[in-house]
């Protein structure tokens, strides 16, 4: 049965595991034909930036699987305007050109539709 | 209703698998069906059967256990984060060579997609992180 | 179809109740569990903007061992309903979605 199934990616790249493995989720849930969306928010914005160089730290690019997203069939991936904003951070930073921006009632809309929400 | 878990947080260091724990009670004794609790970031610790606390603290493996054998629960832990934190069953160990496995009765390793299976057919998924 | 915010941080050393207090509407309810029940008191740093949300509609509770626990009751803020794990199961039944904030 397919549900609609919104994951909330919170946290920074790197510092833990949280957003490598919330992007690993996301992944696998193409796989298993839900409708999944994925909203960066918080210091999850951190995780689009352009200019990552993981390999100074010895980690997987996390920017550079993002985009693995829509090759997996998400097409709905979001970032979260007031936590760009909190952060100086402008679009054309984003690794995403096409990443649709939300206002804090787009993502009270967004919540009211799903069946599920995945915390990360 | 049909329920599954999300745990994220490793038993001990913080209370979240606790809190996790205590819901499933909860639920449980309210008649709800719980389809699965799936174990994933450091919260794949939960299914360790080396963990030795003191007598006199609440042993959270060992009750995860009990309530899974009374309530023919389905313990899933996520293979890639078991892996990576060394939680594992007799068949990655051997398929790793290591000289031993961990994963303590009642629970299970396999994919991530069973996250994504218990959410395709719950009507709840809860998630408890830290 | 409403959604359940739990918050399971202190106000005093994560942000997370001001990311959640943005996009938590009317019908929403937010439930304040482990460190999160620091912000169930009065002098919390997020009080004034919660009591708005609740004025709104917004339900806000709290889990009364963690609280307990944490030596809180006697401060626990008026507008801020202690609750069991019971009423936290009936609570993810009452609201479709559940939001974890930590």
């Amino acid at each position: 049965m397919q549900k609609k199934i919104l994951l909330i990616s919170r946290h920074a790249p790197y510092g833990n595991s949280t957003a490598r493995e919330a992007l690993d989720t996301a992944l696998a849930a193409s796989v298993y034909d839900q409708d999944i969306s994925v909203l960066f928010m918080d210091d999850g914005i951190f995780q689009l930036l352009k200019n990552q160089h993981s390999q100074f730290i010895n980690q997987k690019n996390i920017a550079s699987t993002i985009p693995a997203l829509s090759l997996y069939g998400i097409e709905n991936i979001y970032a979260h305007q007031n936590s760009l904003t909190e952060r100086a951070i402008g679009i054309e930073e984003l690794i995403l050109d096409d990443i649709k921006i939300l206002s804090n009632d787009d993502v009270k809309i967004l919540l009211t539709e799903q069946d599920h929400v995945l915390s990360f | 209703m049909i329920f599954s878990l999300a745990v994220y947080s490793a038993p001990y260091s913080s209370q979240a698998s606790y809190s996790a724990y205590q819901f499933s009670l909860a639920l449980l004794n309210q008649g709800h069906k719980l389809h699965r609790i799936f174990f994933y970031q450091d919260g794949v610790h939960n299914a360790t059967n080396l963990a030795a606390p003191p007598q006199d603290e609440f042993n959270l493996q060992q009750s995860w256990q009990a309530l899974a054998k009374q309530h023919n629960l389905d313990l899933v832990v996520c293979i890639a984060a078991g892996l990576r934190r060394g939680i594992l069953d007799s068949g990655e160990a051997n398929r790793y060579d290591k000289p031993s496995y961990n994963i303590a009765e009642e629970f299970t390793i396999s994919g991530l997609g069973q996250l994504i299976e218990a959410a395709a057919v719950s009507d709840r998924l809860i998630s408890f992180g830290n | 179809m409403s959604t359940l915010h739990t918050i399971n941080k202190s106000p005093y050393t994560n942000n997370v109740i001001n990311s959640c207090l943005k996009i938590c509407a009317g019908n929403d309810a937010i439930l304040f569990l482990e460190d999160g029940v620091f912000s169930a008191t009065e002098s919390a740093p997020a009080a004034s903007e919660l009591q708005l949300l609740i004025n709104e509609g917004v339900k806000v509770f709290a889990l009364i061992n963690d609280i307990k626990a944490r030596g809180l009751e006697e401060k626990l803020a008026r507008n801020i309903q202690p609750i069991d794990y019971d009423a936290f199961v009936q609570l993810t039944i009452d609201h479709r979605c559940v939001q974890s904030w930590y």
